[in-house]
């Protein structure tokens, strides 16, 4: 909380300031598309946004509102896209090389899903750095596993041995193997119960702080958004509908209808919503 | 002491936390090994192609004759005939060291064919799965052509124009063997193209070769060897049609399958000329069944998880 | 609330799977009643909660086997009944709302001839009649366009209008209990709401007693009427729903604390620390 804080006081400073540190991460007219020919349909739509340094960004909407594909087409995973999308200052290339990879990397939402079967932990982690040629690999494992606070005693074994929480542990060790700054996360939480997702949510935020890392989540849950980050985007229908500070958020001053539906339904059953939304 | 040492073993094996590379597959492997023993038809079928390797390893042991030695004085002798444990066929030659002998051709051919077609058709099926559109196309046309002929037809057009013997006919077989596995092999990667796990690796920057033999290969390989297995019994059969049809292995070879063919002649008085290379047949083919079946059931990821 | 009030009683409830490593016990000896009212099962994976809607309704498979003193619904113990009397109950006294509306309904019939079939398996109505309540009951189910849904196939309904579907069919026979396991957890929190409001209304005005089998703290707590929570395969608390906010048991309040809050921002959320003297406790009653 106290983090956001000083960041809004910080704001006005740089602008004054002469040299102002370009954007971590910066979106501009982004569209993507799936399908082809006739069929091709325009699932996101003029999406633009802008992360500094150490932000945590949220792009919030429902199933179908475009908002991890806008962090697949981010990662390249997604192929057919136009509009801007640069690093530090620098044009993604189309073709992402190493280099984008080492800065910028993902988490997914099911880590019953993103962990290759047949692959021990061990396997895992050390892939990254066989890709890149790093060294030390043995070391940085350990140094991984203890870091998202698992033993190493995990080291060898293979990702049917292990909880859902400790999957997605793995799994965000593995995105942190390159030292990335960026870290994209899709619903990382999602797939797991309330205790196991309190642990997470911790643990990202416990590495944001330590490595200065800049978030851009994605989630349906606006509480789980209201406490990782400090600006959020509402997506709808492929079109970010609103921009808003969490603590607007908290105000319930969202302007578009939609937010506030989100909003309310958040919070629980409420047998009047209709007549409210 | 052995003893000790024996309890140390099982121990590390059933070990919870694996300590080393070597540790963990070891114990994966170990694990494979019990349910292969609870099992107790899929370990029929293993003990039955450990035989067979066996045979085909101490054949010159295990056979009391020469297999290609004529003795016209003891020609067609029945079953159980002194010295002639199966009894011997029209040159005098001892049916039972035949077989024993035979099972090395047998053998060479299973091995032949399996590493050579459900590799290429993994490779084919893989690659065209992964890449999707007009490569995806044009590989699985041309694997439905040869999936349109029906195979012994396909080898016997194939042996006719390569000219007959036992390399010709593993090679045909093999030809016609491929495109099922590549088809599996596309169906597997059609699942699995789109999931998280390819998705994380081709983040990490993976080239197209890496993601194919570290992350495909692994997951299509235990349906492809269960598929192989079952196979096996249909690569015998054609094997020993081919032979049969003397397009095969060429005399005085002891192939089950031209065994058969030149016992043919006196199936009626002499029986047995035909029918114990038949059975050897029957026998094998009936193994590599059973070991599939239960292949099947052991390298089932979805099934481990228990 | 008086005997003429319940509609189900369970006693000394127990589900066991028998596994490589020894028996695994889902439920273990649980004791709980509903009346004509919202009753929220909350817990987590293995809580052992989705076990207990399902073996209300004997749906337990083996190698899994379950037992109890007894479960009697409107005065009969369901256990003295052959399959075929739970054939006459399930889906017709008793329905059950699974999670996912994809895997319950079958994909190559018309949305209209299942709901229809499960209304004519257990009433004689007539083609005509059948027809009329299932557009009656799409309708209730807020579905606009009743007659095009009819003749649509599954595949071709969004995911909340297959939840609604499903919803339909299982209230058409007019149950005396819903059974309701995550009915709303694969839905957007809109269309989570619209379902929420179609079984809110269906309680108070069939007096249909529901069992609402849930992860969401939130979602029970403003919904539900009374919640059990469920750790370990027991009932480790019950309380109604309004005060769970107040709840004693150290899992509770846990799980409470572990919740992000959209109001209550707090630097670093609480972790669970599990006691393994929870697994040992009695299992609560609740009786009520």
């Amino acid at each position: 909380m106290r983090r956001g804080v000083r960041r809004k006081v910080c704001l006005p400073m740089s602008k004054s300031s002469s040299i102002k540190p370009p954007a971590a991460l910066e979106v501009a007219a982004l569209n993507v598309y799936f399908g082809q020919g006739s069929e091709r349909f325009q699932a996101v739509k003029d999406v633009s946004f802008k992360l500094e340094k150490g932000d945590s960004f949220g792009l919030v909407g429902e199933s179908g509102s475009g908002k991890s594909t806008v962090l697949r087409a981010i990662s390249g995973l997604i192929a057919d896209w136009d509009g801007r999308i640069s690093t530090d200052g620098v044009v993604v290339p189309r073709h992402r090389n190493k280099a984008f990879y080492r800065r910028m990397q993902m988490v997914f939402q099911d880590p019953y899903a993103s962990l290759h079967p047949r692959h021990t932990i061990d396997g895992i982690l050390s892939e990254p750095l066989k890709l890149h040629g790093i060294k030390d690999r043995d070391a940085k494992v350990l140094k991984a596993l203890d870091d998202v606070g698992l033993g190493k005693s995990f080291r060898f074994r293979y990702p049917h041995q292990l909880s859902g929480g400790q999957r997605q542990r793995v799994a965000v060790a593995r995105a942190l193997m390159l030292e990335p700054e960026i870290l994209l996360l899709d619903e990382p939480t999602s797939a797991l119960d309330v205790s196991v997702q309190a642990e997470i949510l911790n643990l990202l935020n416990d590495l944001r702080r330590e490595r200065n890392l800049t978030f851009l989540m994605v989630t349906h849950d606006l509480a789980v958004v209201a406490h990782m980050c400090q600006k959020i985007a509402v997506m709808n229908r492929g079109e970010i509908v609103e921009v808003l500070s969490v603590e607007q958020m908290r105000k319930e001053t969202p302007k578009e209808a939609y937010t506030k539906e989100l909003l309310t339904a958040s919070r629980g059953y409420d047998p009047d919503f209709f007549s409210v939304a | 002491m052995t003893q000790t040492s024996k309890i140390g073993l099982r121990a590390w094996l059933d070990a919870e936390v694996p300590n080393s590379r070597l540790h963990a597959t070891a114990i994966q492997f170990y694990a494979g090994w019990l349910k292969l023993l609870a099992n107790p038809l899929a370990f029929i079928g293993f003990l039955v192609i450990v035989l067979l390797v066996v045979c085909a390893a101490f054949a010159p042991l295990l056979a009391p004759h020469d297999p290609l030695t004529q003795d016209l004085g003891a020609r067609l002798l029945p079953p159980g005939s002194d010295g002639y444990l199966l009894g011997s066929d029209e040159l005098g030659r001892d049916i039972y060291s035949r077989i024993i002998y035979g099972s090395r051709i047998t053998l060479l051919i299973v091995v032949l064919v399996a590493v050579t077609a459900p590799v290429f058709g993994l490779v084919v099926g893989t690659f065209a799965g992964y890449m999707g559109g007009w490569i995806d196309e044009v590989l699985m046309r041309i694997t439905d052509i040869f999936l349109a002929f029906p195979k012994l037809v396909l080898a016997l057009a194939f042996v006719a124009a390569l000219g007959a013997g036992i390399e010709n006919a593993i090679l045909a077989i093999a030809i016609t063997a491929w495109p099922p596995y590549a088809r599996i092999a596309r169906a597997e990667t059609l699942t699995m193209r789109n999931s998280d796990f390819i998705a994380a690796v081709q983040l990490q920057g993976a080239g197209t070769a890496h993601i194919l033999v570290r992350h495909v290969w692994p997951l299509c390989l235990s349906s492809i060897i269960v598929r192989m297995t079952l196979d096996m019994a249909g690569i015998i059969l054609t094997a020993a049609g081919l032979g049969f049809l003397g397009l095969g292995a060429q005399p005085p070879l002891p192939e089950w399958g031209a065994m058969i063919s030149a016992g043919r002649k006196f199936i009626l008085d002499q029986w047995w000329v035909a029918t114990m290379p038949g059975l050897a047949i029957f026998i094998v083919s009936l193994g590599f069944n059973l070991l599939g079946d239960g292949l099947r059931d052991i390298l089932d990821p979805k099934k481990s998880k228990s | 609330m008086n005997d003429q009030d319940t509609l189900l009683s369970v006693e000394d409830l127990w589900v066991r799977f028998p596994s490589r490593r020894g028996v695994v016990e889902a439920v273990r000896g649980i004791s709980f009643s509903v009346g004509r009212e919202r009753i929220g099962i909350v817990g987590e994976s293995g809580s052992g909660k989705s076990m207990t809607g399902r073996s209300i309704l004997r749906l337990i498979r083996p190698p899994g086997d379950m037992s109890a003193k007894e479960i009697r619904f409107k005065g009969d113990n369901l256990l003295d009944y052959s399959e075929k009397q739970m054939r006459s109950i399930r889906g017709h006294r008793i329905s059950m709302v699974m999670q996912d509306p994809k895997f319950s309904l079958n994909p190559v019939m018309t949305v209209g001839a299942q709901i229809e079939e499960a209304y004519r398996l257990h009433s004689k109505a007539s083609k005509k009649e059948a027809y009329r309540k299932t557009i009656e009951m799409l309708e209730a189910v807020q579905i606009r366009d009743a007659e095009r849904v009819y003749k649509a196939y599954p595949h071709e309904v969004s995911g909340g209008m297959g939840q609604r579907i499903m919803i339909a069919m299982m209230l058409i026979p007019d149950p005396d209990l819903l059974i309701a396991d995550e009915p709303t957890s694969a839905l957007d929190v809109t269309v989570q709401m619209h379902v929420l409001a179609i079984l809110d209304k269906l309680v108070q005005e069939r007096g249909m007693g529901l069992i609402f089998i849930s992860h969401d703290l939130n979602l029970v707590s403003s919904f539900c009427d009374r919640v059990l929570i469920m750790y370990g395969g027991r009932i480790v608390e019950t309380c109604k729903a309004d005060e769970l906010h107040n709840a004693q048991h150290p899992y509770t309040r846990g799980l409470l604390a572990a919740l992000p809050q959209v109001d209550k921002p707090v630097e670093t959320l609480a972790v669970l620390e599990r006691d393994e003297a929870w697994r040992a406790q009695e299992s609560v009653s609740a009786y009520e």
